[in-house]
């Protein structure tokens, strides 16, 4: 049933910002695979009329009332840039537009 | 003073509170003992002696003048290394966050430090506590006190061993598919998952939100059971945080160590039972543990589980998932790695290099897999599918509970196995899960303490329990500790 | 670009027809962000409203904020929307700097409010504005591109602030709206006018476009008579009232004139230009993106009591359409003076001067006359001119009492608006009252009558209407102090 080439591997790699080698891409298509065929055994259970379960614990309305708390000091905000310009994080150019 | 690390938190606790020992002299003992044994066994990635001590010394001063002060204050522990420690390095067990100072505390960590209790350091996992062995830390591997040639578990492996090498008497770990309670069972030590919901997330570096929970290591159900209610309750930061008191799993314990379990209906789980994947040691061992148990005075039947074969998928869809978005942060923009901002690059190439670079090989392959499940044209026949096992699963578990108040198993199918022996098959590792993960699935309590050993090596024994239950957990499982002597815990091998 | 002449805006709408839909971002003016409790203040120094959970700082958790929830519902109930029984947040999953978990809590396909419409006046015709959905998202931080023009494209690097990252942004998604052909881009803008009106009378945001609490995207698509519907743009970056016009107005030839040249409209984004009122291409969409999302399961499901919701409706404030049609019938005012009105953002002020004890006629002029002048002459909104209402009631109130006349009451203003106090108090201050002394105001007459003799004979000859000359008069001499009408009335006693 369900297959994974190398550049569906490629494909979802560049989704997910990872660089990866030629050599990964090899050896997650073929992982990957074994790993698929493991995980589609879900589509055996019948489930159709199954509500899905996105949260373990059933609790609704959880709120917070809307009272400002201290930020961060800036220093600390900053501390873990790997780059800092003008008191905000510096990254090289940006190629691809705002969504 | 050195037998002092041979003592149990709750013994420790009590030595204090008697005068007869300061927290001073206990945090200096697992100190040392520390810096003499983990060249051997790599449980620690960052030691705090110093910031340990003074907090022992606050206690004992505070304890001098007379202050009120929790039961464990003065007893040290070791943090599995993704839970975020303000001011002390954080780094998941990953390249990644390699040089990040976090400068905020996770909520259990900020009761921890309220209770008076002198953080030793942080422990090793497997990175973004993906794995059960520990192979997959960036920082590498740790090694089992009981055989050095074999993983400790995963991928709270560093705090397993830690506790089984007596370096710390407590340690935290955390568990989405098994992490505190496989590497419990293959370290013969104590691992407990409490109920999802029954202790704040907020501040442990998230792998997949919805099964995470915090959770204690040691080497015996008392001392869980009283880290348990430090670190657990309601927390305001974590919205999925159940806003209802902790069962009182201290109470529970002590009942569970007096050896009397009549009236408590145990089940086995029949799909369990027919799994063959299981070593025949561990099916051994946790035989032997029924048959204790029943003892005892609890009794003991075969429910069914249908839908928990199917657990193992499930798992290995919604984690990967949750993972691919919860580690999308990590882009080299706001902390931790960067590489390749050489001026010629732009952000989308610095931030894949930085990814391809700072990301280790299981947590590549879970990114591209939940990306996968998550993407138009699969996500319902993946990861929506696989929330609607999950929903079974959690109506299995309804079932059965309804005619048992807990249901057993072994922990994990298989004792710890050499380094290396299940790397090149990621789908051999995911295995190690198995028992483990339907607790996960469902969000209740599940514990796992040392039943017996299989050719020399520990097997763990689970027992698991309806959500905020934790109490009936706790109790069987100190039933089950109580019929041992010497306890398990307390055979582990001395590492010199 | 194409070199299809352009046809004429006529042309284009006589032969197409025009379909719109706007998508429509509030900022909340909610005391603190949608997830955790930084501050929302505008224009605070860069990333000084930051904390763990808006910073996506591995291990933080967002709670939300429930009093954007309330002002969502809110929102969705003036929008005649049906509010969900049962919605969950989602993850919507993309890489961008601004974002800082690389993706964005919004909702998918279960937003807070659905299937609602609005009544818009367009030239005196009601026209009903369907809307899709409103849900609750949370707002992105904001780049500084260095290098180049200042734009993203050419820029050298960005530097990120995340001040506005988490910021509650509530979306507004109308059905498409069909059938108003040429007056589509003036329906566009009475929408988001009359959407700006309805979010302000809730007090839930201030809704500014020139500081981007209120954002617009426009989609217009174009198909011949009984055609399916075209191929829309989406044209952002529209930060007016007016924009919203113009860029509809634009693209529809731009649209037409490809038409006619057979080719095909690509869809894809455009960025609209103040300046020039054009739009350009932006990132095309043809490759729909992925965005992967699944239920945020850090969030608990949002599950709204009917009964609160009722109460809510209930307590809605009059909406800014039928409070409209009330004013203006209680002024007693024509289309054409209600529409100055509106255009000039007077309502409120009018409002209140009435409430502060003006006439309607009075309120009415100062605001739309010397008030709204010195506003065009300043650059301001008429409710940054630096007078109250109540001043302008007061001011009001001094001329009714005969204590000034209008000329007088202009350089009261004067004094209003230069700091120098209430009406009354400048009136002392610079000596400004109508002359009241009867004995000095008799001089002047008698002063005037001996100076003009042969107007005087007029006016005794019958010629009431030359006793203006010699009103002028007086009035000079008294430096415009005395009451116009008391003059000429003491001059046609003394003359008859």
């Amino acid at each position: 049933m369900a297959a994974i080439s190398r550049d569906e591997v490629a494909h979802l790699a560049h989704l997910a910002r990872l660089d990866v080698t030629e050599d990964e891409l090899d050896r997650f298509a073929r992982q990957l695979e074994v790993i698929l065929q493991a995980v589609q055994r879900v589509n055996e259970v019948a489930a159709d009329d199954i509500p899905p379960t996105s949260h373990a614990v059933p609790l609704t309305n959880v709120y917070r009332a809307d009272e400002p708390v201290p930020s961060l000091p800036r220093a600390d905000a900053l501390a873990g840039a790997p780059d800092v310009e003008q008191d905000r994080f510096r990254v090289p150019r940006i190629l691809g537009e705002e969504e | 003073m050195s037998d002092l690390t041979k003592r149990t938190a709750a013994e420790l606790a009590a030595s204090m509170e008697a005068g007869e020992v300061t927290s001073e002299q206990v945090t200096r003992a697992f100190v040392d003992r520390i810096a003499a044994v983990d060249d051997k066994i790599h449980a620690f990635l960052h030691v705090d002696a110093e910031g340990a001590l003074a907090t022992a010394r606050r206690v004992d001063a505070d304890r001098a003048a007379g202050k009120d002060l929790a039961p464990l204050a003065g007893v040290p522990i070791a943090i599995k290394d993704i839970v975020v420690t303000k001011g002390l390095p954080t780094t998941a067990g990953s390249k990644m966050l390699e040089s990040w100072i976090p400068p905020y505390d996770a909520t259990i960590v900020e009761r921890i430090r309220a209770a008076g209790m002198p953080i030793l350091g942080k422990t090793n996992c497997d990175e973004f506590a993906m794995g059960s062995s520990t192979e997959y830390s960036a920082y590498g591997n740790t090694f089992n006190p009981w055989d050095l040639e074999r993983i400790p578990g995963g991928s709270g492996g560093g705090s397993s061993a830690a506790v089984a090498a007596r370096m710390a008497p407590l340690a935290i770990g955390t568990d989405t598919g098994g992490s505190i309670r496989q590497p419990g069972a293959v370290t013969g030590t104590v691992g407990a998952k409490p109920t999802y919901g029954a202790n704040s997330r907020y501040g442990l570096i998230a792998f997949s939100s919805s099964l995470d929970t915090p959770g204690p290591v040691t080497r015996t159900m008392l001392d869980a059971a009283m880290l348990h209610e430090v670190i657990c309750g309601h927390d305001p930061r974590d919205s999925t945080s159940i806003p209802q008191p902790v069962p009182p799993v201290v109470e529970a314990a002590r009942q569970g160590l007096s050896g009397d379990l009549s009236g408590m209906r145990l089940g086995i789980i029949k799909e369990f039972a027919e799994e063959k994947g299981a070593e025949p040691g561990v099916v051994a061992a946790f035989e032997a543990g029924v048959e204790a148990l029943a003892k005892l005075g609890a009794t003991i039947e075969e429910v069914s589980c249908p839908h928990f074969t199917y657990a193992l998928p499930a798992y290995y869809l919604i984690s990967p998932s949750e993972c691919s978005s919860n580690l999308a942060r990590y882009d080299s923009v706001r902390y931790g790695l960067r590489v390749g901002d050489d001026g010629q690059h732009s952000l989308e190439e610095v931030m894949s290099a930085t990814r391809e670079a700072g990301f280790g090989p299981e947590v590549k392959r879970r990114i591209i897999l939940g990306t996968y499940a998550l993407s138009a044209g699969y996500v319902d026949q993946f990861y929506g599918q696989a929330q609607k096992v999950r929903t079974l699963i959690t109506r299995d578990f309804e079932a059965a509970y309804s005619k048992v108040d807990a249901l057993v198993s072994p922990t994990t199918p298989f004792v710890a196995f050499k380094f290396g022996s299940r790397t090149a098959d990621p789908y051999q590792m995911y295995l190690a899960d198995l028992f483990t993960i339907p607790s996960n699935l469902s969000g209740g309590p599940a514990i796992s303490v040392p039943s017996g050993l299989s050719d020399g090596l520990p097997a763990g024994f689970q027992v698991m329990a309806p959500t905020m239950r934790d109490d009936v957990a706790y109790r069987v499982c100190a039933a089950l500790e109580s019929t041992q002597e010497p306890r398990l815990s307390d055979m582990i091998p001395d590492v010199v | 670009m194409s070199t299809a002449t352009l046809p004429s805006y006529e042309d284009a709408t006589t032969r197409y027809e025009v379909v719109i839909g706007l998508e429509t971002h509030v900022e909340l003016g909610t005391r603190t962000k949608m997830f955790c409790g930084c501050s929302t203040v505008f224009g605070a120094e860069p990333n000084t409203q930051v904390c763990p959970v808006c910073l996506g700082l591995p291990g933080s958790l967002p709670v939300a904020n429930g009093a954007a929830i309330e002002a969502t519902i809110r929102i969705g109930l003036a929008l005649n929307c049906g509010i969900a029984k049962w919605c969950r947040f989602a993850r919507k999953n993309y890489f961008y700097p601004d974002m800082p978990k690389n993706f964005q809590t919004s909702q998918y396909d279960e937003p807070l409010c659905e299937d609602g419409y609005v009544d818009v006046d367009v030239d005196g015709e009601t026209v009903r504005i369907p809307i899709e959905r409103v849900h609750l998202e949370e707002d992105t931080g904001k780049s500084l591109h260095v290098g180049g023009t200042g734009r993203i494209q050419g820029s050298s690097e960005s530097l990120v602030d995340y001040n506005r990252a988490g910021i509650p942004l509530v979306e507004i998604v109308t059905r498409p709206i069909v059938g108003a052909g040429a007056m589509a881009p003036e329906v566009a803008r009475a929408y988001v006018t009359e959407l700006r009106e309805i979010v302000r009378s809730l007090g839930v945001s201030d809704v500014r476009m020139e500081q981007g609490s209120l954002r617009c995207d426009v989609n217009t698509s174009l198909n011949l008579p009984g055609a399916e519907w075209g191929t829309r743009t989406e044209t952002k970056n529209v930060n007016s009232l007016r924009s919203v016009e113009r860029a509809a107005r634009s693209e529809i030839p731009r649209q037409a004139s490809l038409l006619d040249a057979g080719e095909r409209i690509v869809q894809e984004t455009r960025h609209f230009h103040e300046d020039t009122g054009d739009t350009t291409p932006g990132r095309s969409k043809e490759t729909a993106t992925d965005y992967r999302y699944f239920p945020e399961p850090d969030l608990a499901p949002m599950a709204p009591d009917p009964q609160w919701v009722a109460d809510l409706k209930a307590a809605l404030p009059e909406l800014p359409r039928q409070r409209r049609k009330r004013l203006q019938a209680q002024w007693g005012l024509s289309d054409h003076d209600m529409a100055s009105v509106l255009n000039a953002d007077a309502v409120d002020l009018i409002e209140a001067t009435i409430a502060a004890g003006a006439s309607s006629e009075s309120a009415r002029k100062w605001w739309m006359g010397e008030l709204s002048r010195h506003a065009n002459d300043q650059d301001l909104d008429l409710a940054q001119v630096p007078i109250t209402p109540a001043q302008v009631a007061q001011l009001q109130g001094l001329i009714d009492a005969g204590t000034l006349n209008d000329k007088l009451a202009r350089q009261v203003i004067e004094g209003v608006l230069a700091g120098e106090g209430d009406p009354e108090k400048v009136a002392n201050a610079r000596g400004l009252a109508v002359v009241s002394d009867t004995g000095a105001l008799t001089k002047a007459v008698d002063d005037a009558i001996a100076a003009n003799p042969d107007v005087a004979d007029k006016v005794r000859g019958g010629k009431v209407a030359a006793a203006g000359a010699l009103v002028g008069a007086v009035m000079k001499a008294t430096k415009g102090q005395a009451d116009a009408k008391t003059v000429r009335e003491l001059i046609v006693q003394k003359l008859s």
